[in-house]
């Protein structure tokens, strides 16, 4: 007992100072950027680039958009699957499972060659169509979380029972979907939100080969040609990150809690 | 008693400044089947988990077979335990749980083998060696679980709940298999529950147990009959609890419901004009007069349940309720909701509540 | 369209009423789902399907091996060798090294909060990829880096100067270390929550020491999980690429790197041979998860 408590404390240690050394050294790095004293000077520079703006407030959208496209595709399915096709859940889960195993490299490799400007589906022909094709990757990167998230959410409220329960009382099924279903996995779409945010922000592989003036590129050009602003760049990506996952934390204290496990 | 097997003596258990268990003191004989009674929260599991070695008492000891095994190890102890949720090692066989105790006591495959097999025998699933836990009925597993922990001829058995989480027939059958089963090998065993009817049926004593302390320890005759306090009197069995003033505490006189009854020197220190909690098992009343019955009280049929082979009376006292039952007759109907009634019963069977 | 539909309701109509009745609802019960597959095939499965195609076939649109051949150039080998020397050891020290802070917060007796706290911040690691975490580690390790410089100064050992780089095998691995812990942690807590308290004391009080029950019982339940996350984990270093790429520019050869370059500017001057490279990436990813499968349905008959 006392060994173990022991060691516990030598594990976490050791993990600690794994992963908070290069957190500060990071930070210390960002801040010398002038030279004999501590500033903010890199944040300051960073963020008064218009093209870090830029592309930052591009990602966002795109980001934005993600989610919207994953929501869409996601909840529908998932409550599908519970109330109705349970007998198609293996083949779903397996199709959701896909984007861990394929990677994103060659997701987009196979999109470049099907979706290219000559193709029957030209996509990448225009800007407006290469941002879309974008979105459509993210949503598919973020496919396993997205709909991990929403389908506990859906387990933990019991579906079936609550859409047999609105339909006693005359509810239509637009009804069922806003009023009854949505409310009640909102927070868990929320946390595959996030999730899917953190995920898109910075992302570099299918931005950067779709040519899309997005953030995750520009933090790769930036590293290649200045010091101390990535520096600062990383902490920024991180605070995000963080932010996203303090979001979904928060979220999951307001989370429904399952019928039949209380705890 | 003769030389008792399992001390445990002035036990007490604080986790951090709150006391769970305070001087809890019992004596159990070789082969004695010892249920703890008690709501949740009252400490049945912490002294059971002392007993097993989970926890340490903060004071006190704690015997087997002559031996202070207070600081010893569970592993050491030799003790068989089942708990609430089975417990079975779920990446094992059936065949595989039962044998984990004689495989780490390192007795030869052959010999396990046969241990095994004797085991299932027993718990009359012979068949059932080769399935995996969840492939088995809540009641299945749990019986696994008894012969598993049977299995390495423990010194001392101890039963966490274990009835808790199965339906109320499996419930009934298996705690007689549990009884006969332990009648057969002999083993001591301390069984706990929150469910008196189980303690009642299947226990050589029962110890009620209330906010960490014994209330009072006795064969279920004992304690059903002779509740030494009003926390026994009331959680085991139903009781009819009445107020009644005391009119003639020398001649053991009291009123309920301006209705005298006499008590006899039971009143023990009470004065004239206290109110008292009086109390009266339901199958010690009789609806009507009866032969045999010295007292009884005029009231009101407020309720009639048909229960089948009896039926459940409530009849009202002015602002005191008295269940009782009686047995179906198809000769006779039911009394009425509102109806005029005498109840009856024998004084010595009113018992005054501390 | 209409038509088809309409001769088939009256066809059905005449021969079978019940089947018609089936013929009409089941259109209704897929189309919640409908979305999803078209999705899923289009932009999940067609485009993959494609390069695997693709793989077989040379500039004619002829089926051919010459692609998957064309793969054991020693660039090529070597790029696979490294990517999957990378991944796996990655993927092994996050899984040991995960399982280790995993079972120190929930079985440590540590305080409830550092499990929490552990916990969120596994969340953020786990997606703390790419330039942020490559730059993270070119500040602590690159050779003006924190550590490097400390090192150097405090107790005076020189990590370049004994061959170590942040720029190779050894310095990748530990970048990618820095998300694969943390998912591993995000992953196994609950598996390891799910190991019940009363196991541990129904096994102490048949006798059984703790190695004994770790032996016997918790390394077998965690088993299935443990591998099936350190196999997320190696799919998840094998197609990493914006880490690597900040790190070490094109100057390490992996795998994700070389067709990288490939689909940029056609470096290998050889589109298919491109398509068989991402089939190769497919192939393994695939293989280590047919591996999981197998061995899990093959030695895991008490999982439900
Ligand atoms: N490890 C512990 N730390 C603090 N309090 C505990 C612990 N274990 C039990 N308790 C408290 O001790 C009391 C008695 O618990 P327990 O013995 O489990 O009751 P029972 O089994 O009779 O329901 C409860 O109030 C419970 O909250
Ligand atoms: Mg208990």
């Amino acid at each position: 007992m006392k060994a173990g408590k022991f060691w516990a404390w030598v594990v976490f240690i050791l993990g600690a100072a794994y992963f908070f050394i290069p957190l500060i050294a990071t930070v210390e790095f960002s801040l010398r950027m002038r030279r004999g004293v501590y500033s903010f000077d890199a944040y300051k520079v960073v963020l008064g680039d218009s093209q870090f703006q830029a592309t930052f407030i591009f990602s966002v959208v795109v980001a934005i958009f993600t989610i919207l496209l994953g929501v869409l595709i996601v909840v529908p399915t998932a409550y599908w699957i519970r109330l109705r096709l349970p007998q198609l859940r293996p083949v779903v889960e397996f199709i959701t499972l896909l984007p861990l195993v394929i990677p994103a490299i060659v997701i987009v490799f196979g999109y470049i060659r099907m979706y290219g400007s000559n193709s029957p589906l030209p996509f990448l022909g225009s800007n407006l169509g290469a941002n879309a094709l974008l979105v459509i990757g993210y949503a598919a990167l973020a496919l396993p979380y997205m709909y991990r998230a929403v389908d506990t959410g859906l387990r933990t409220i019991d579906v079936r029972t609550l859409t047999e329960a609105a339909q006693i009382l005359g509810a239509g099924w637009g009804t069922i979907i806003t009023r009854v279903i949505l409310p009640n996995v909102l927070i868990a779409v929320l946390s595959g939100a996030f999730l899917t945010f953190a995920i898109v922000i910075g992302e570099f592989t299918m931005a950067s080969l779709l040519n899309r003036p997005a953030f995750g590129p520009y933090l790769q050009n930036l590293v290649a040609n200045r010091a101390y602003e990535p520096a600062a760049l990383s902490i920024i990506a991180f605070a995000i990150t963080w932010g996203c996952m303090s979001l979904i934390q928060i979220l999951s204290r307001f989370a429904p809690r399952s019928a039949n496990r209380p705890n | 008693m003769a030389e008792p097997f399992l001390s445990i003596q002035h036990v007490r258990k604080s986790f951090g400044a709150t006391t769970v268990v305070e001087d809890f003191n019992l004596d159990v004989a070789p082969g004695e089947f010892v249920s703890f009674l008690g709501p949740s929260g009252c400490g049945k599991t912490t002294v059971l988990r002392m007993v097993a070695g989970f926890e340490e008492p903060s004071a006190g000891k704690i015997v087997v077979g002559g031996k202070d095994i207070t600081k010893l190890k569970p592993n050491q102890r030799n003790v068989g335990m089942v708990f609430q949720a089975y417990a079975l090692f779920p990446n094992l066989t059936v065949g595989q749980n039962i044998a984990f105790g004689l495989k780490v006591a390192g007795m030869p495959k052959p010999d396990a083998d046969r241990r095994v097999a004797e085991m299932l025998d027993m718990i009359k699933l012979p068949q059932m060696a080769d399935r995996y836990p969840y492939q088995l009925s809540g009641g299945q597993q749990q019986r696994i679980a008894l012969a598993r922990a049977i299995a390495p001829k423990p010194k001392l058995l101890l039963l966490d709940e274990p009835l808790s989480a199965l339906d109320a027939k499996v419930r009934v059958s298996l705690r007689e298999e549990i009884r006969s089963i332990q009648k057969k090998l002999g083993i001591t065993t301390i069984f706990v529950t929150h469910d008196q009817e189980e303690a009642l049926s299947i226990s050589d004593r029962i110890a009620v147990m209330y906010g960490g302390k014994a209330e009072q320890v006795g064969t279920p005759f004992e304690i059903y009959n002779r509740p030494a306090t009003k926390f026994v009197a009331n959680f085991v069995g139903t009781l009819n609890v009445l107020e009644g003033k005391v009119t003639d505490a020398a001649s053991g006189k009291v009123q309920v419901n301006a209705q005298e009854v006499s008590l006899k020197g039971k009143l023990n220190g009470s004065k004239s004009g206290d109110t008292l909690s009086l109390a009266l098992r339901p199958e010690a009343i009789s609806l009507g007069r009866q032969p045999g019955h010295d007292t009884s009280l005029s009231g009101e049929i407020a309720e009639v349940h048909f229960l089948g082979s009896v039926i459940r009376v409530r009849v009202g006292i002015g602002g005191n309720t008295v269940s009782l039952d009686t047995f179906n007759n198809s000769a006779t109907p039911p009394p009425a909701v509102g109806d005029k009634a005498d109840i009856s019963f024998s004084s010595g069977d009113m018992l005054v509540l501390h | 369209m209409t038509d088809l539909s309409l001769s088939n309701k009256a066809i059905a109509g005449k021969t079978a009423p019940p089947a018609e009745a089936r013929s009409l609802r089941l259109p209704t019960q897929w189309l919640g789902v409908t979305p999803f597959f078209i999705f899923a095939v289009m932009f999940l499965i067609l485009p993959t399907l494609y390069l695997m195609l693709g793989a077989f076939q040379n500039e004619a649109g002829e089926f051919t091996f010459a692609n998957i051949v064309a793969l054991f150039s020693a660039n090529i080998v070597a790029a696979y060798w490294i990517s999957i020397k990378v991944s796996l050891a990655s993927s092994l020290i996050g899984a040991f090294a995960g399982l280790a802070v995993a079972i120190a917060i929930v079985r440590g007796g540590l305080p409830d909060w550092i499990r929490s706290a552990t916990l969120t911040f596994s969340g953020v690691a786990s997606n703390f990829a790419g330039v942020p975490l490559a730059f993270a580690f070119i500040a602590t390790l690159g050779r003006l880096g924190l550590v490097t410089v400390l090192l150097n100064t405090l107790v005076g050992l020189n990590l370049y100067a004994h061959g170590f780089n942040l720029l190779s095998f050894w310095g990748l691995t530990i970048t990618y270390v820095y998300f694969q812990i943390p998912l591993m942690v995000v992953i196994i807590v609950p598996a390891i929550d799910g190991l019940k308290r009363e196991w541990g004391e129904a096994a102490a009080t048949l006798g059984a020491t703790q190695a004994q029950y770790w032996r016997m019982v918790v390394i077998p339940v965690l088993w299935p999980s443990f591998l099936g996350t350190v196999i997320l984990l190696f799919a998840n270093a094998f197609g990493a690429i914006a880490t690597a790429y900040a790190l070490t520019g094109s100057s390490l050869n992996i795998v994700p790197i070389l067709l990288y370059a490939q689909i940029r500017g056609d470096v290998l001057h050889n589109a298919h041979l491109g398509y068989a490279i991402a089939f190769g990436m497919i192939f393994i990813t695939g293989l280590a998860n047919i591996f999981y499968i197998w061995f899990r349905t093959r030695s895991e008959r008490w999982l439900k």
